[in-house]
């Protein structure tokens, strides 16, 4: 077991340890994350109570879309420098690849939003900090890298790549993001509890599912 | 042309006659439907669009339930067939589904005073549809069979999560996308209760449109197995001409 958590280890540790080198997915990311951000505020004209309303939707999409390009990218770097065969040769589970990969994306899409969630408040002058809403984001991102890197993995082998990943992956994200959109608004504008808790339930029930779809269809995926 | 194939194009006597099955099942129902079962108080006429409407809802799940387990049974086996078994599934249910939507827009327009609107019901479905649309998509991007068969398996089953979401969102979620089978739904709007004329019409048109489902399903199964064919015979064409 000790040998398992290990290897997710590494995987961690060298793709961040190359992300610091090259700095190419976080700052593509960091701007992409903060256009959107803008071109919603623009788009829709908002106004200072509309923006405070529409926290959670734009926060919520705005991460999705800078989320594909960490999925993307990590990907395809193993993909097209042949660093999957590599792995694929090291004798651990290969489960493991799948779950080292995942955190990495994890803590990309994570300092995505701990970047992004201030700026938004400062910009839009309202408040979004609280325990309550950080949980649901590392809930709501949790689910949304499971899936998305099981469908990475798929889209990179795929003869229109990067253009695929997005079509793949939000209709089967669209039901978590729902959840997370609804409890995010709840927290951050008040609402019934009780409304929350079933969101919750959505989000974790979700995340739950698509760790055990990782983990039984990983295998089938990268095997030749 | 090789004896073989020839062989192959021939419907067999089963076939045809689940084929007329269904048709006379379909008519049946029809006349079921619109002769038997009482027009409902409130609504009027367009509630028999009920009938069909929760019939091939029915029969599109059951489309994406069986390329689920035949999904399954293909990462389990590696065996082509159960690659065609799921395409198969897929693309009828797509059809039926979209058939729910729309005999859903026509029933809404009356009753609802709209052709579509932000349900949670209205919504999943359209997700649905959605994931099963990028399935198909995801085929088309790969060429070799094996792979492709092994990611739309794949895709199938992380996709599938949409179907019992949208079967259970009108239990789950306030909606005013009514519940006649099994449960009731206090925030619908164009709730009924069915008479017994009602039920008898409503299970009719189920049965029939299973019938419907099964002849359809198994003629795109022979013509999953065509274009396998098809594929091999390419394949050792162009391994001749080299």
């Amino acid at each position: 077991m000790k040998r398992f958590f290990d290897a997710i280890l590494a995987i961690v540790w060298k793709d961040l340890l190359a992300e610091r080198r090259t700095r190419e997915i976080m700052g593509a990311m960091l701007v992409f994350a903060l256009t959107v951000i803008l071109i919603f505020i623009f788009a829709f004209d908002l106004s200072v109570e509309m923006r405070r309303k529409a926290a959670a939707g734009v926060i919520w999409v705005t991460l999705c879309f800078a989320g594909t390009i960490s999925l993307n990218r990590s990907m395809s770097i193993e993909k097209d420098r042949e660093g999957m065969d590599g792995l694929l040769l090291a004798p651990v589970d290969r489960t493991a690849v799948y779950f080292g990969k995942v955190l990495v994306n994890w803590v990309y899409i994570l300092l995505s939003a701990v970047i992004v969630i201030p700026i938004y408040s400062i910009f839009n002058n309202t408040n979004l900090l609280s325990w309550e809403f950080a949980g649901v984001i590392l809930l709501g991102t949790l689910g949304y890298i499971l899936t998305g890197t099981l469908l990475s993995m798929l889209s990179v082998q795929l003869r229109t790549r990067d253009m695929m990943l997005p079509v793949l992956l939000f209709p089967v994200v669209i039901p978590l993001l729902l959840a997370a959109v609804r409890a995010s608004t709840i927290i951050l504008q008040g609402g019934a509890a009780s409304e929350l808790h079933t969101w919750l339930l959505l989000l974790a029930g979700y995340d739950l599912l698509f760790f055990a779809v990782g983990l039984m269809v990983f295998e089938k995926i990268i095997e030749e | 042309m090789n004896r073989k194939y020839q062989n192959l194009q021939k419907i067999p006597p089963s076939l045809i006659f689940l084929d007329a099955l269904a048709l006379l099942a379909l008519l049946g129902a029809f006349w079921l439907v619109i002769e038997y079962a009482p027009i409902e108080v409130e609504m009027g006429l367009v509630q028999k669009v009920f009938y069909f409407h929760v019939a091939v809802s029915w029969t599109g799940m059951l489309g994406f339930l069986v390329s689920l387990i035949a999904s399954v049974a293909y990462l389990k086996t590696g065996n082509m067939k159960w690659d065609i078994a799921g395409l198969a599934g897929v693309e009828i249910g797509m059809v039926f589904m979209a058939l729910c939507i729309v005999t859903g827009s026509i029933w809404a327009r009356p009753i609802w005073n709209t052709w579509w609107t932000w349900d949670p019901r209205l919504t999943t479905v359209l997700v649905m549809e959605l994931i099963y649309a990028a399935y198909l998509l995801l085929r088309s991007g790969v060429d070799e069979p094996a792979r492709r068969a092994k990611y739309a398996a794949v895709y199938a089953i992380a996709g599938f999560v949409s179907v019992p979401l949208t079967f259970l969102s009108i239990r789950i979620f306030r909606t005013i996308h009514p519940v006649i089978v099994g449960g009731s739904n206090t925030a619908a709007s164009g709730s009924f209760a069915m008479t017994d004329r009602m039920q008898v019409a409503f299970f009719a048109s189920l049965a029939a449109f299973t019938i419907l489902f099964a002849a359809f399903y198994w003629h795109r199964l022979r013509l999953g197995m065509f274009q396998a064919r098809l594929e091999e015979r390419k394949l050792e064409l162009n391994a001749e001409e080299e």
